[in-house]
């Protein structure tokens, strides 16, 4: 189906902040202790896409992350590499390079991130770009500038474009929403009703590139738009916050939300990332401590 | 993978001051009963005993009352600011030691410590801390009426929200210029009695809060004595007309905050999200021992399968078991009695054709234990959808229209509460207007402030607490 | 040998900060004896400039916490208030105040804390309105707060006037930039340690020390202070420029000496909110 036939009868969902706010209280009072915590640490460690998106970012900037993601920590034992290291298409073959051998996959962002100012085919060319390059995950960005004006169908078409771009070369899609950008959280539920008209792998917050990134009150919205539409058409799509998550307690705060609103299912980092860069040595500091009891210092873990 | 599941996150409750032996608290100190006669308070979670508590017979009431009376006279006498700045001390105080209270409150009444932590003891201390302010300002909420104190409170409270109760009536009374004798409930005696000592430590004048234990015997002597020139009720409707009785005997002034079977209504335009919190919130709340319970669900028909696969998603996450583990959602039922009267409903609701639901969660062996339970295919003529069952049992009913779910709504001889979900303002303003309740809650349910009255129409009661309205409950005027 | 005393530095309150005057300017301050005994930040235009930066940036927190919590913050107040009341009666003692005089005047001020403290919940319920419109709406008028007071203290008061001036505005969710008693102005710095020392936030309560003639005009001229409280009654409000921005003056020269609820009442606005409610019946009959 295309844009619109799909977008005919589209019915935006209410949401209320109150209501929102009161359901991330509860999670919050979740206390995740002992073996319990020892297990999110880790889960969390291993759904990171660790990010570096600057325009600073060299090849060498970025093998040194990819050390990173493989080797987050080599003196604890039992440490998982992170899910995938997310770089601008032009680093995706030194990241793919860097990586050889590893399960960590390499993200691409693509679709003239984090602005998406560009014409559809030019995103297109970039993404196929990414893709020849090796990627195996494609972070897409939404047209903002569309979907303000009210032109979901705009929207949801280059979505399509890019998923079946993607499809084509069995590579994943995120579709980053930019939730800072586009108003309330009833906007947020509207933009994730859209792109998951489009069935791509994942729906994503943020860019990292403004001030607003991600929260639990627009995850928890995107999660419970991620449902219906799983109830609706039995298709699991995965949810990547990503930006302002830097400590590992907030971390495992979203997995009790995911796992209380979505399931065991979504419990994996096929179907959950944080996207984030300071947020490891946190998880790492507090995995350390879990060890030996000991409450860490920053200057014990590496910063790459 | 491993599924992953929360560890236990018990609460520590090495801090905490417990005696052996409560007496009762009558003119400043605490007495042995002339009774003699001692019971036991039970951890509804282990079914252990916690403390021996006094029982309160006659002479012992009558004491109270003496001393209420003569503490009265220079209290009364007292500028209103002076009397402000004590309620401030046990304001702070119960701050100060509200883990303590907290702990307190889940041990001998089985809540979860997430609910006495977060919400009975915080709102305790609010509510002393605002009517605190109260005291010197009573010619400003009643102008040109010259308000005055009564005299003494007999005030006899539930075992549901026992500290938070204790609250909302010694506040108000003692704002006003009042003296107390309060008793709470047999099975939840322990806060009020850790709340006499708070009031001992702020130096409270003896005899103006005298807190008594004892059953139901204890309370109709309260109610019989000539001294109180108040009665303050909050329970069940059945001995609420008895304590009104009382009053229109012993010509006393009376507020009851009795029982409830609160509509929650859902429109198919509600945030449906939000709306299962509410819902969740509106019964399971306090393992579902709250007057003002969302009980009776109505759901309009076009959004009532959605409802119902989201709202038992939502069941199967709630946690029941220990109250002291803080991940909690619901606690022990309150006493062997209460779990009865819910199981019997339980009975009851599937011999009238309900079609009930439990989620599949894991109870421990000892204690008294119901998990969050709801009915479908349930009629306005079911039993369990008229009588208040006072546990985690909700009730749905589907409607069509606007007014048809007026008329069900209404249709009960409650009036306590209701809830209304809808994106849409002016249909809420609409049902609060139609609805004959004290609150009703829109897109939002079981909310509390001291700032806000509450109290109920018809058999849920008369007479308001909290707020401005609250005042007038504890004053008389020219 | 005798230990010689530490004298203390007063320096003026803005943003939860002890600044010095930025003109580098101050004045003495005698005892009864008319000796001196501190000297004074001579606070200048720039000075209440920035003082109003810091309130307008602090306004919207301040109103934005619940009317509870900006009540307990004022009983905190009272509470470091009530904890260092010996040494505000030696201060107010030894500006010739006897010390029965001076008791009486801390006490009356952490009295009035409390009283205000327990204002802040209250007052919107006694005066806002449920207005019965005849078409079918629901219709309500609360208060909300001016938000910047700009507050020229008593003169002879220095503790209990100023606390009677700065509780009511703040009470009612403004923020307030008050200039002290010029010749008394050592406990009303003091008293802007126990403020910094509380829970109210910075920029919420600024105190200048200096001249209110020279003050004055700068205070009724700033384009984004909402209301102007002369608790001298000295201003000659009509010579200034209150008009430019429509500014509210009001003159509590004769009010501050009591404590009532409508003083919070005069720095607030009234906003009225109109929602139809939905009915069955015709709408709009009635007229």
């Amino acid at each position: 189906m295309n844009a619109e036939q799909l977008l005919s009868g589209f019915k935006p969902t209410p949401v209320d902040l109150m209501g929102v706010n009161d359901r991330i209280i509860r999670i919050k009072s979740r206390s995740i202790k002992t073996h319990a915590k020892n297990q999110g640490l880790s889960m969390v460690l291993s759904m990171i896409d660790l990010t570096t998106l600057e325009g600073a970012d060299t090849p060498n900037k970025v093998r040194q992350l990819c050390y990173k993601a493989m080797h987050p920590q080599d003196q604890l034992k039992g440490v998982p590499s992170v899910a995938a290291v997310c770089v601008y298409p032009t680093l995706v073959k030194t990241a793919k390079d860097a990586l050889k051998g590893s399960d960590v996959k390499v993200a691409a962002v693509s679709t003239y991130f984090p602005s998406g100012q560009s014409t559809l085919e030019n995103k297109l060319l970039e993404t196929q770009f990414a893709i020849d390059e090796g990627a195996d995950e494609i972070d897409m960005v939404i047209s903002r500038r569309e979907f303000l004006q009210g032109n979901y169908e705009y929207v949801l078409y280059e979505i399509l474009e890019v998923k079946s771009l993607c499809s084509a070369n069995n590579v994943r899609l995120k579709v980053i929403l930019e939730t800072g950008e586009i108003g309330s959280l009833d906007e947020v539920r509207k933009a994730s009703d859209i792109a998951l008209l489009a069935h791509p792998d994942f729906i994503k917050t943020s860019t990292g590139k403004i001030g607003q990134a991600a929260n639990m009150q627009v995850t928890l919205v995107m999660l419970q738009a991620i449902w219906d539409h799983y109830q609706k058409t039995g298709v699991q799509v995965g949810m990547k916050p990503a930006g302002g998550i830097s400590d590992a307690k907030t971390a495992l705060h979203y997995l009790v939300m995911v796992k209380e609103v979505l399931g065991q299912e979504w419990l994996s980092n096929k179907w959950f990332r944080f996207g984030a860069s300071r947020l490891a040595n946190d998880v790492l500091m507090q995995m350390a401590k879990q060890e030996s009891g000991i409450y860490q210092a920053p200057q014990y873990f590496s910063k790459d | 993978m491993e599924e992953w599941n929360l560890s236990l996150a018990p609460e520590n409750a090495a801090h905490v001051q417990l005696k052996k032996k409560y007496e009762l608290f009558i003119n400043g100190e605490f007495q042995k009963p002339f009774s003699n006669k001692y019971f036991e308070t039970v951890n509804p979670a282990t079914e252990q005993a916690i403390a021996l508590v006094a029982e309160a017979n006659e002479k012992d009431v009558d004491q109270a009352m003496k001393a209420a009376a003569e503490a009265y006279k220079p209290w009364s006498k007292l500028s209103g600011a002076e009397r402000g700045k004590y309620i401030y001390r046990i304001a702070r105080m119960i701050q100060e030691k509200s883990r303590e209270f907290a702990v307190i409150e889940s041990l001998d009444g089985g809540k979860p410590i997430r609910e006495s932590r977060d919400i009975d003891i915080p709102l305790a201390a609010a509510h002393f801390f605002y009517y605190a302010g109260w005291a010197d300002k009573l010619e400003y909420a009643f102008p040109m009426r010259k308000p005055q104190s009564l005299g003494v409170a007999a005030q006899i409270i539930p075992w549901n929200f026992p500290l938070l109760m204790a609250a909302w009536k010694i506040a108000p009374a003692l704002a006003c210029g009042n003296t107390v004798v309060l008793k709470p409930a047999e099975t939840t005696p322990l806060t009020a009695l850790k709340l006499a000592e708070v009031i001992q430590e702020a130096g409270l004048p003896q005899g103006v809060v005298n807190i008594i234990t004892g059953a139901g015997k204890t309370g109709a002597e309260m109610c019989a004595h000539p001294i109180p020139n108040k009665l303050a009720f909050t329970g069940s409707t059945e001995v609420g007309k008895l304590v009104y009785k009382a009053a229109l005997s012993g010509n006393k002034k009376v507020t009851l905050e009795l029982g409830g079977k609160a509509a929650d209504i859902i429109f198919d335009d509600a945030p449906i999200d939000a709306t299962i919190e509410g819902i969740i919130n509106g019964i399971y709340f306090n393992q579902g021992h709250v007057c003002c319970a969302g009980s009776r669900l109505f759901v309009q028909e076009t959004v009532y399968e959605e409802i119902l696969v989201k709202l038992k998603k939502r069941m199967n996450t709630l946690i029941v078991g220990d109250p002291m583990d803080k991940n909690t959602d619901i606690g022990a039922i309150n006493s062997k009695e209460q779990l009865d009267v819910i199981n019997r409903y339980l009975k009851i609701g599937r011999a009238e054709g309900a079609e009930i639901y439990q989620p599949n969660c894991k109870m421990p062996e000892l204690g008294n234990w119901c998990p969050p339970t709801l009915f479908t295919n349930v009629a306005q003529s079911n039993r369990i959808s008229q009588e208040e069952i006072f546990g985690p049992v909700l009730a749905i009913q589907t409607f069509r229209t606007i007014e048809e779910v007026i008329d069900k709504a209404n249709n009960t001889p409650f009036g306590l509460s209701a809830g209304v979900w809808t994106d849409k303002g002016s249909k809420i303003f609409q049902l609060t207007k139609a609805l004959k309740a004290g609150v009703i809650w829109a897109n939002t349910f079981n909310k509390f402030d001291p700032t806000s009255p509450f109290g109920g129409y018809k058999e849920s009661g008369f007479g308001r607490e909290g707020g401005v309205h609250g005042l007038d409950a504890y004053l008389k005027f020219d | 040998m005798t230990r010689l005393k530490i004298h203390k530095t007063y320096k003026i309150f803005i943003g939860g900060k002890f600044p010095r005057t930025e003109s580098g300017r101050y004045y003495p301050i005698n005892n009864a004896k008319g000796e001196p005994v501190a000297n004074m930040c001579q606070s200048s235009k720039k000075d209440f400039k920035n003082a109003v930066v810091a309130a307008r940036k602090a306004q919207g927190g301040w109103v934005g916490m619940t009317a509870y919590n900006r009540s307990q913050i004022l009983y905190r107040l009272a509470e470091m208030l009530e904890t260092r009341s010996a040494s505000f009666i030696e201060e107010l003692n030894v500006l010739g105040l006897s010390k029965k005089a001076a008791e009486k005047e801390v006490n009356a001020s952490i009295d009035r804390l409390v009283y205000y403290a327990g204002w802040c919940d209250k007052y919107t319920a006694l005066f806002s309105s449920v207005n019965p419109t005849a078409t079918s709406h629901f219709n309500f008028s609360v208060h909300e707060p001016t938000g910047i007071v700009a507050a020229i203290a008593p003169e002879k008061s220095s503790l209990l006037g100023l606390v009677s001036v700065i509780a009511p505005v703040i009470a009612g969710g403004n923020s307030v930039i008050a200039l002290a008693s010029e010749t008394k102005a050592t406990s009303s710095i003091s008293f802007a340690e126990v403020v910094q020392n509380s829970d109210v936030p910075a920029g919420v309560i600024s105190i200048l020390t200096g001249s209110a003639s020279e003050l004055m005009p700068h205070m009724a001229s700033h384009m984004d202070v909402n209301s102007l409280v002369d608790a001298r009654g000295e201003m000659k409000a009509a010579e200034l420029n209150i008009t430019n921005n429509v500014k509210r003056y009001l003159n509590w020269a004769n009010k501050v000496s009591n404590q009532d609820p409508y003083l919070i009442l005069d720095c607030q606005e009234v906003k009225t909110t109109w929602h139809p409610v939905q009915t069955n019946a015709a709408s709009g009959a009635g007229y």
